[in-house]
């Protein structure tokens, strides 16, 4: 619907070719946005236009466009997904942007998350790490019945806060260092407070660990921009249990 | 052209001995043997990411295929409410027979008994799995298992994590496919699309895909292949379903011999958000989990536009509640979804645009207290709050059906395989437990069902009966380059077309013509409109669509040109399906065929089968072979939730 209150933005955006072509910002103005729209929405009214005129629309990462999938992905005038707290890029709306604005889009920056074109990065790091540990090793079939193990529902609950990471990466791309303890301490939280995730706790947070060491992902300094940034509201707390739950491991490693 | 009645292979028996009796019969593959067989999975949502966990630990090798870039991300991802289970834990009178009858029944008897009873039986497998994968299900002080009620049922059996349960099981399975690619039983390959299926002495054997950040297309053979790619919903434009949901998978397919059934049932969810205005790309769907404590109305005034708070309570029309005092606001989703088109379409809409109706929290809140509320919806309404910048807990919310699930699909037997041996459908790709309508909170209990509990069985006897490793196939073989050559002109002519319009923009138009004519009421006429317009769509798209960019690496357009083709062919054999169903039942509703309450009337006398249409080539119309479906345990009745 046009109305009355409908934007016109002026856009910033980083175009890239390919992983190995070489980026730059290049400029566009959109009119007759809708406060309505949602941030993608924008960026669809945008590569419609461009399309239009027969250049290349702009390759972005999104899917659900309901803020759990964790595909969207982009630095919004300096911010992972925006200025809205607690916010995917999806579900930010135009309304919280001013007509005449100036809007900056870049993707995720880390050396772990190359960028494949335009707006996309590759997050296939964020799987090594899972492999490297995040999982309960129970095969199908291996289970008893569910309400045979207890869980207090504080604990419970507190694993739910954790389990809710959607592996969007924004923790990383705000941090000075590209470090992914966000990302990891979410897993290992949730594993570590649930009584099914004990058996392997230890080998399980320090393969985890050793795996972002060796991707390239940066260390921690406790700037906490990770959690500042993080849709899902992860707590740094979690980093503090994982920092716990390593150096009990490490005491006690036996290799 | 003759029709075919196909043959569910349904064991013989009483239901309740089928499937153990089946997997008694059934013949095993030696553990030592499992290794030599590789087995194909795409798509890695809740079905095709535990059929690969568990297939591969079990020995098989498995390969991967989705399209996001990572497994952890397949729209199964996306379901809030929660999974079904006949646990009984809260002592209400449930079990596997009320689990299994509750089913039938909510799919209007359009569903296949013994797979219905079988889904019920390993739905408590699936909870006690789940748990034990580290899934932090919502628990009680003592610590044991909640439950909640939904859709179409009497009794509390769905089991939740938050709003985010379909997130929480698929890192479930993703987390156990993980636990297998580290162990080099998986190879987990992202960023691809299956464009061609390849069949080799008429087995499938494997398949083509394309790369979708180089373009190159890549051949990939197997023993058998398991389609696990989700639903079609994005055919309507506007749906639940993410922006890469698609059919073509299915599609490609359909084309080289796999039925398609019963593509005329579609889920339209009644609870989502409305339309804001033209930029729209997809709708947000509000968990039905919230009609246990919202309360749906409407003004009992035509064209009331004062504000909700100021309408008095005897001015109210709450009717749901009304009409069916029974079940009142968790009717099922067909009869709910009905309904608000019903009051709309009597001008007593509510909002900007008058094409949505109130779901009202406060008594709720009254009753219960805000901080209650809060802890059971509060990531709902802080979704609803940013998408549309109201405030849930001070004014009613605004809802309005959108198309969510198709309960349509490929065809198969009792044993997941389709028409094409060595091909298996699991999960929404497949048409089997739903019938007509699925219920709420079903639709992850049978993804995760075909893929942990059914597949891994039905599997090994095809692979021990029919031997294919012993006609060694490698992607060597013809067939292969054959398929390859095919998708790769598929491609290229959709490039060639150059022409004006924007892949979206058909896409689009395709979507109104199948809210319009294909929607939630259907008519002769409307259907013989529908699949005329729906040609000189797909005429035009041929002549005039624009993809821009080149072939080889990242191309957007392309892939979407690839999908809106599909989408043009399926959509007609909708309509065509739709037509030929002069019946009404669950999701499917003519306008011809209802009761004086406006009610689903059905035809048990002429349609109580399912439609598998079998494609005869582009310029032939597909042929609609039948199985007939026969209802020995549950009793054939109208539907009523009076």
């Amino acid at each position: 619907m046009s109305s009355n209150n409908n934007m016109s933005l002026k856009l910033k955006v980083w175009r890239q070719e390919n992983e190995k072509a070489k980026g730059q910002m290049v400029d566009y103005s959109l009119e007759d946005v809708s406060p309505d729209s949602s941030f993608l929405e924008m960026i669809d009214q945008l590569n419609e236009e461009l399309v239009e005129k027969g250049d290349e629309p702009v390759a972005f990462d999104h899917d659900c466009r309901e803020g759990i999938c964790g595909m969207c992905s982009m630095m919004i005038n300096g911010q992972a997904h925006g200025p809205e707290s607690e916010t995917t890029t999806c579900q930010l709306h135009m309304r919280k942007f001013k007509d005449g604005d100036t809007i900056a889009i870049e993707p995720w920056r880390a050396k772990a998350f190359p960028v494949h074109k335009d707006l996309m990065v590759d997050r296939s790091s964020f799987d090594a790490i899972i492999q490297a540990g995040g999982y309960v090793s129970v095969n199908t079939g291996n289970a008893q019945d569910a309400n045979s193990i207890l869980i207090p529902k504080t604990d419970a609950d507190l694993a739910m806060d954790a389990a809710a990471c959607i592996g969007c990466g924004a923790c990383v791309a705000s941090c000075k260092n590209a470090s992914a303890m966000l990302f990891v301490s979410a897993k290992v939280s949730q594993l570590a407070l649930l009584p099914q995730g004990k058996v392997e706790a230890e080998q399980r947070v320090l393969n985890m660990v050793d795996k972002m060491d060796e991707l390239g992902f940066g260390n921690c300094t406790n700037e906490a921009e990770c959690e500042a940034s993080c849709p899902k509201a992860i707590s740094i707390s979690n980093i503090a249990r994982l920092n716990r739950e390593f150096l009990s491991a490490a005491v006690k490693s036996r290799h | 052209m003759s029709i075919k009645k196909l043959d569910g292979k349904v064991p013989a028996g009483p239901i309740k001995e089928k499937w153990d009796q089946y997997k008694f019969d059934m013949k095993l593959v030696n553990p030592a043997n499992k290794r030599k067989f590789n087995i194909i999975v795409l798509g890695t949502g809740l079905a095709g990411a535990s059929a690969s966990a568990t297939l591969a630990e079990l020995g098989y090798n498995v390969k991967t295929f989705c399209i996001q870039d990572s497994p952890r991300r397949a729209h199964s991802i996306a379901a809030q409410g929660g999974v079904n289970a006949a646990k009984s834990y809260p002592n209400d009178g449930d079990s596997v027979w009320r689990l299994f009858y509750d089913t039938v029944k909510g799919g209007d008897y359009r569903a296949r008994e013994a797979n219905v009873y079988r889904l019920a039986q390993v739905s408590n497998n699936i909870i006690d799995q789940c748990a034990a994968q580290g899934v932090p299900f919502a628990r009680e002080y003592g610590g044991t298992l909640s439950n909640r009620s939904f859709g179409g049922a009497q009794v509390s059996r769905t089991f939740y994590a938050r709003g985010q349960t379909g997130q929480q099981l698929l890192l479930g399975a993703y987390s156990a496919m993980m636990k297998e690619v580290a162990k080099g039983k998986i190879t987990s390959i992202t960023r691809s699309e299956m464009v061609e299926l390849v069949l080799v002495n008429g087995k499938a054997r494997g398949v083509i895909t394309r790369d979708i950040i180089t373009g190159k297309f890549e051949k990939h053979a197997a023993d058998a292949v398991l389609l696990c790619t989700g639903g079609y919903g994005n055919v309507y434009f506007l749906s639940t379903n993410a922006m890469t949901s698609n059919s073509s998978a299915a599609w490609k397919c359909y084309k080289k011999g796999a039925y398609f059934a019963n593509p005329c049932y579609t889920q339209i969810h009644p609870t989502c958000i409305p339309v804001h205005g033209e930029g729209q790309s997809k709708l947000t769907l509000m968990s039905e989990s919230l009609r246990n404590d919202g309360r749906v109305w409407v003004p009992k005034k035509k064209g009331d536009e004062r504000k909700p708070a100021d309408i008095p309570e005897d001015e109210r029309d709450y009717y749901l509640e009304t009409k069916y005092p029974s079940f009142g606001n968790l009717v099922p989703r067909d009869v709910a979804s009905r309904n608000a088109k019903l009051v709309v379409d009597e001008k007593r809409g509510v909002g900007a645009t008058g094409v949505a109706v109130y779901l009202d929290f406060r008594d709720a809140i009254k009753r219960d207290g805000k901080e209650t509320i809060k802890a059971k919806y509060g990531n709902l309404f802080d979704m609803y709050n940013r998408i549309t910048d109201a405030d849930p807990y001070s004014e009613p919310m605004m809802i309005y059906p959108a198309v969510h699930y198709t309960m349509g699909g490929i065809w198969v037997d009792y044993n997941l395989q389709t028409s094409v041996p060595g091909l298996f459908a699991l999960g929404e790709a497949n048409f089997s437990d739903h019938g007509a309508n699925r219920l709420g909170a079903s639709a992850l209990m049978q993804g995760l069902a075909d893929g942990y509990f059914v597949v891994p069985y039905t599997l090994g006897n095809y692979l021990v009966t029919e031997k294919p490793e012993q006609e060694s196939v490698t992607v060597d073989n013809k067939e292969f380059d054959d398929a390859l050559k095919a998708a790769e002109a598929h491609f290229d002519k959709l490039m060639a077309v150059g022409g004006k319009r924007s892949v979206d923009s058909f896409h689009k138009a395709l979507g109104l013509l199948m809210w319009e004519y294909v929607g939630m009421g259907r008519n002769e006429a409307g259907l013989k409109k529908g699949i005329e317009e729906i040609k000189k769509l797909r005429a035009e798209f041929w002549k005039d669509v624009k993809v821009t960019g080149t072939k080889e690496g990242i191309n957007v357009e392309l892939e979407k040109a690839n999908r809106v083709a599909d989408f043009l062919e399926l959509g007609e054999l909708m309509a065509r399906d739709a037509l030929e169903r002069v019946e009404s039942c669950g999701g499917h509703f003519r306008e011809e065929s209802q009761t004086e309450e406006n009610e689903a009337k059905r035809d048990d006398e002429n349609f109580c089968h399912v439609a598998a249409w079998e494609y005869a080539g582009d310029n032939s119309d597909p042929i609609r072979n039948i199985e007939e479906l026969s209802f020995e345990n549950v009793a054939l009745t109208q539907r009523s939730y009076k």
